[in-house]
């Protein structure tokens, strides 16, 4: 039975706690740290996922170096073929690791090579094809020890 | 820049072929101090290309998200006897080149 400035002290005390709430959850339904960066490669066309695959140990003790292997489903044709990839990072200083520009003459969409992670993350690959398609897969690897240990 | 390339000697018309190259490259991230706490500059091999008898087949824009020494590994179609050059450079402006020849048969 408290006093009405009480009451209002706590409905005030109520209000702060929830306010917070609503905004910082629905930031987490959208929250992908690729969405920016992946906008900005494709000038905001549509991404669909599949058809890219990126290999990549689970486990990685090093993070230094981790081979990575590219691969999208695609004839390699004249007519159908993989026009580039581009490799990102979730979590490095500098998310773009590398884009690959492949062409009909590359004959197999696959590209494997080795990069640097600073820490654990999920990695993303997006595929450009020749009709302007843009398609992505990811793979997620566990970093025992981080490169860029100063940036972090 | 030391630099090693393989690809196959021979190969049939048409036959797509796998073609690896490592370059000995520190791809210094920007990121690191020297002993005397000097931030050491930036400096990878932004750019790499591979080009077949003139056209080009491959082509690779890369970050200090690609490792130390880095290495690729990628294919191509062998339609004639000729040669791969393949040139790289720097953001130190230093460039550097490697060739392969392959016989095609067929």
């Amino acid at each position: 039975m408290g006093t009405p400035a009480r009451r209002r002290f706590i409905s005030v005390l109520a209000g702060l706690a929830a306010a917070p709430l609503w905004p910082a959850r629905a930031a987490r339904a959208q929250d992908d740290p690729f969405a920016p960066l992946v906008r900005k490669i494709t000038g905001g066309a549509k991404v669909n996922s599949g058809r890219v695959t990126v290999d990549t140990p689970r486990l990685a003790d090093n993070g230094h170096s981790v081979p990575l292997k590219v691969s999208v489903v695609s004839p390699m044709t004249a007519a159908d073929h993989v026009r580039s990839i581009t490799l990102l990072s979730g979590r490095n200083p500098r998310p773009l690791m590398a884009t690959f520009h492949l062409g009909p003459k590359a004959g197999r969409p696959e590209v494997a090579t080795r990069v640097r992670l600073n820490g654990s993350q999920r990695v993303l690959a997006v595929a450009l094809l020749s009709d302007g398609s843009y398609w992505s897969g990811s793979a997620e690897v566990e970093v025992t020890e981080s490169a860029c240990l100063d940036a972090s | 820049m030391v630099a090693r390339v393989q690809i196959p000697r021979q190969a049939k018309r048409g036959e797509v072929i796998e073609i690896r190259i490592a370059i000995q490259h520190p791809m210094e991230t920007g990121f690191r101090y020297d002993l005397m706490g000097k931030p050491i500059p930036k400096n990878v091999i932004n750019n790499l290309s591979v080009r077949y008898n003139g056209a080009e087949v491959f082509r690779a824009e890369m970050s200090s998200g690609i490792a130390a020494n880095p290495y690729l590994q990628f294919w191509a179609v062998a339609e004639a006897s000729g040669e791969f050059v393949f040139e790289w450079m720097d953001d130190a402006g230093q460039r550097g080149a490697e060739r392969a020849a392959i016989t095609v048969n067929g």
